[in-house]
């Protein structure tokens, strides 16, 4: 990953990005990149920036500061940063789906994926005035971008349904027209904002044939914010984990499913006793016991790992959405809190039932991230389970 | 078998019972709101002074209707109207074949379109198809060049535009300048009042790019408003409320005038005797014309790339924006095309008028206008086509219900009543059919077979 390597192995490098809305920070000093003809997940709790890293990459957002560089195959390289949003796709082929679906409801199947190619078919009808007199060279590229729709309805499996309107599929069906839509763009990158949310397992697994035949038949890049873990720990290559909009882990997904810092991330263990919690539960199979029920965001059957979190976590989060609501300087407090945990954590390190406090143990993160007074009464219960004296804590994070 | 026994007799009774209770009740019910409405009135005496007059007997018989009325309905009208509809349930859901008519809609339109000056002649003569083919034809096709206009804006871009006159204002007064200080042609006028009234389009277009939804039907309104008081104040230019006449008539292509002095008058080049009607008959013919290419341009720009970005743009901005669909210029190209169609439908106006004024642009113009594409379906020309002569032959063809004072007495004017009717129609048809007469939208391409989309799965666009 060093920068001589770069032009031509990543297609994006996302480098020191930041994106504040008035005094919050929604991503803080980002750095990561995406590997050509990889598939590129961006995982984090709710909140974490997820969204607001792909609203920047996609144009949908200016950053505040920091650079997206998107390099081509061709060669030519793009500052997105400084395109205007509707010559990412057309220019910079960074191709994008939506978490709440944006389909064109009224429209057919072929019309939407016709819409995509917008922009091919308006030089091909001499911008209008010669498709308006019917000249074949209009003609011939409108039948080549009929063909070209057929067979993404082919791959998504939606062909016999091309005439209907696209407000009449079912809720998966939608997904995979979206990524179809995306695909007819032609794009480099795709940027998927959550294809397998409210998927149910079989559903899931025809994503992750689509999405493993675009990246190995294409050549199409793909970038990725999932939840469901099963989709994230089969496809991707390279993860990426925020939170609070700091990257917290980079690397491949074993890497990452072992990183303490995500661990915390996910469990919502204080940064102290994440090594007191790894010694004593060993492996991922004992976290997994830890996941009572299944994953409520995402139906049952999801929470295969240790990374789609117990049942609280998600849930707290839920009616947050994707709008970020940290504190400023919480992720800050955290780092410093990690850099104290590990000078100061091992002579505490007591042997602690991590097993059986998980839910209290996630309280403790609840404060620092909300700030609220309601949620410190549990919190203060939390570590009084956990008989740990840090009285400076909670202040220090608010 | 009790209770099938009480059941039976259940739905043998209870409707005449239910009729009897609700139509008690809808008599008690007219008969407190009435009793101050109608049972009494103030009136003055000959002494000028303030008396009540009683009206027992009004009362009475309005409130005898209302209960007779409620007890058909319920006795009679909504079993009937249930029974029909459990007959069509159990029917086994056959694809209606659509019939002749439906099918050849358009086609059997048009042959109507063509013939029907042809048939006013011969119905009621030179002189008597004046009033036809002028008040009715042609005030009825401009109208129809002018939704159809707008529908590109409404229908198609899903841009909520509520100043849609001020392009059919800056074509007419193009045409109205242009032609009576510099003498130019229509033939010449025309394009130039389209582009004239598409720039403005642009004008309009580029300050209200970011606007959506409520906050741009505000600005187009005030826009449409703007336009009429620089008409009305710039007096040295458009001689303010007075108006432009004297514009010149159009020609047949420069080869025939319909100015009776002119040496090239139709009546003397063949040789017929002389006539008003020829120039309304050849007015119509233009008109039709220019509604055809105005539907010809839309057919064909709705298969195009950018026809369909201005569906898509209507459907979510969002998503076209991430499609690389560039959404300035989409919005702007509506409103140019939109407006352009104005701007003919205006010139054509001016020339038909021989005189206009800015008393020709009020909002009741827009608001009729945007209330045919509203009516029509948006997004569909037949409707709209169908609702242009609903609304504008309805109003005025009440002009010409005299036999209604036979009923209502010789001073009923039916003309008083326009607007009444106009609204009560514009409800009804609301009620009825919330999304206009055809609120499917047929789909630009197909890969099997073309399917109309039910109208609940288009959008109404944000603005």
């Amino acid at each position: 990953m060093n920068a001589q390597a770069s032009a031509n192995d990543f297609i994006l490098q996302v480098e020191h990005l930041s994106m504040k809305f008035g005094g919050l920070v929604a991503i803080g000093d980002l750095s990561f990149q995406a590997r050509r003809g990889e598939i590129t997940a961006l995982i984090g709790p709710n909140g974490a920036g997820k969204t607001t890293v792909f609203n920047c990459i996609t144009g949908f957002y200016k950053p505040s500061e920091g650079m997206l560089t998107l390099n081509r195959r061709d060669g030519s390289t793009y500052l997105l940063e400084r395109l205007p949003n509707h010559e990412i796709p057309a220019r910079a082929k960074v191709a994008r789906t939506f978490q709440n679906i944006r389909l064109f409801s009224g429209m057919t199947l072929l019309e939407n994926l016709l819409v995509a190619q917008h922009n091919k078919l308006m030089k091909a009808s001499g911008y209008t005035f010669l498709g308006l007199f019917g000249f074949p060279s209009y003609r011939q590229a409108s039948a080549e971008s009929i063909d070209l729709a057929r067979h993404w309805l082919e791959k998504a499996d939606l062909v016999d349904r091309a005439d209907d309107p696209a407000g009449d599929l079912p809720y998966g069906a939608q997904r995979r027209l979206e990524i179809a839509r995306a695909m007819c763009t032609g794009p480099e990158l795709l940027c998927l904002d959550e294809p397998a949310a409210g998927l149910n397992p079989k559903e899931s697994a025809a994503l992750n044939d689509l999405l493993m035949d675009i990246k190995n038949n294409t050549g199409t890049s793909i970038l990725l914010i999932e939840h469901d873990m099963s989709v994230v720990m089969q496809i991707s290559d390279h993860v990426v984990v925020l939170e609070y909009g700091r990257k917290i882990s980079d690397g491949n997904p074993q890497s990452v499913r072992t990183d303490p810092r995500v661990i915390a991330a996910y469990l919502g263990v204080d940064d102290e006793e994440v090594e007191t919690v790894l010694t004593e539960v060993g492996d991922e199979d004992v976290i997994e016991q830890l996941d009572t029920g299944p994953d409520s965001a995402h139906g049952p059957g999801n929470s295969a790992s240790m990374m789609a979190g117990p049942v609280s976590d998600s849930v707290e989060h839920a009616d947050e959405g994707e709008r970020v609501t940290v504190s400023k300087g919480a992720s800050k407090a955290a780092q410093v809190d990690a850099r104290a945990a590990s000078i100061a954590s091992k002579p505490q390190s007591a042997a602690k039932p991590a097993a059986k406090s998980s839910a209290p143990k996630t309280a403790p993160k609840k404060p620092a991230a909300k700030a609220s007074a309601a949620k410190a009464g549990s919190a203060s219960k939390g570590k009084e389970t956990a008989a740990k004296p840090t009285a400076g804590k909670p202040g220090g994070r608010k | 078998m009790a209770v099938t026994v009480s059941s039976e007799r259940d739905t043998v009774a209870t409707p005449i019972q239910r009729a009897f209770r609700e139509a008690l009740y809808a008599g008690a019910i007219s008969l407190g709101l009435f009793v101050l409405f109608i049972g009494l009135r103030t009136d003055q005496n000959i002494s000028n002074e303030l008396i009540l007059v009683q009206r027992w007997g009004l009362l009475a018989i309005v409130v005898i209707a209302v209960t007779l009325g409620r007890f058909v309905y319920v006795a009679y009208a909504v079993p009937a109207m249930e029974r029909s509809k459990a007959e069509r349930a159990q029917a086994p859901a056959v694809v209606a074949e659509p019939g002749f008519l439906k099918r050849n809609f358009n086609r059997i339109g048009l042959v109507v379109l063509l013939l029907y000056p042809i048939a006013m002649v011969l119905l009621f003569g030179f002189q008597g198809s004046l009033k036809w083919v002028d008040n009715f034809g042609i005030q009825i096709l401009i109208y129809v060049m002018l939704a159809w206009g707008l529908n590109i804006v409404i229908g198609l871009a899903g841009l909520l535009d509520l100043g849609y006159v001020a392009f059919y204002a800056v074509g007419a007064y193009a045409y109205a300048l242009l032609g009576t200080h510099f003498g130019l042609s229509f033939w010449i006028l025309l394009p130039a009042a389209g582009c004239m009234a598409a720039f403005w389009g642009v004008m309009l277009g580029f300050p209200v790019l970011r606007l959506r939804g409520d906050y741009l039907a505000i600005v187009t309104l005030a826009f449409g408003e703007i336009i009429r008081l620089v008409l009305i104040n710039w007096r040295e230019v458009t001689n303010g409320s007075a108006g432009i006449s004297g514009i010149p008539k159009v020609s047949f292509f420069g080869l025939m005038s319909f100015n009776v002095s002119d040496p090239n008058y139709i009546a003397k080049v063949l040789h017929i005797a002389q006539s008003g009607a020829y120039y309304k008959i050849f007015l119509y013919y233009l008109a039709l014309a220019l509604c055809l290419l105005t539907a010809f341009v839309t057919i064909r720009l709705r298969r195009l790339p950018v026809g369909r970005a201005w569906e898509a743009l209507r459907e979510d901005e969002i998503a076209c924006r991430s499609l690389g669909i560039n959404t300035t210029t989409t919005k702007l190209t509506a409103f140019a095309t939109g407006a352009m169609f104005g701007g003919f439908a205006g010139s054509f106006f001016a020339a038909r008028q021989g005189f206009v004024s800015p008393e020709s642009f009020v909002f009741l113009e827009s608001a009729i206008i945007l209330a045919i594409v509203v009516l029509g379906g948006m997004g569909s020309l037949g409707g709209i086509a169908v609702a242009a002569l609903v609304m504008i032959g309805g109003t005025e063809i009440l002009r010409e219900l005299d036999f209604l004072k036979a009923v209502f007495g010789p001073d009923f004017t039916p003309e008083l009543y326009r607007m009444l009717l106009f609204g009560m129609a514009m409800v009804i048809v609301m009620l009825w059919k919330p999304r206009g007469f055809v609120g499917s939208r047929e789909p630009t391409a197909f890969l099997k077979e073309r399917r109309a989309v039910s109208a609940s799965f288009t959008k109404e666009g944000h603005g």
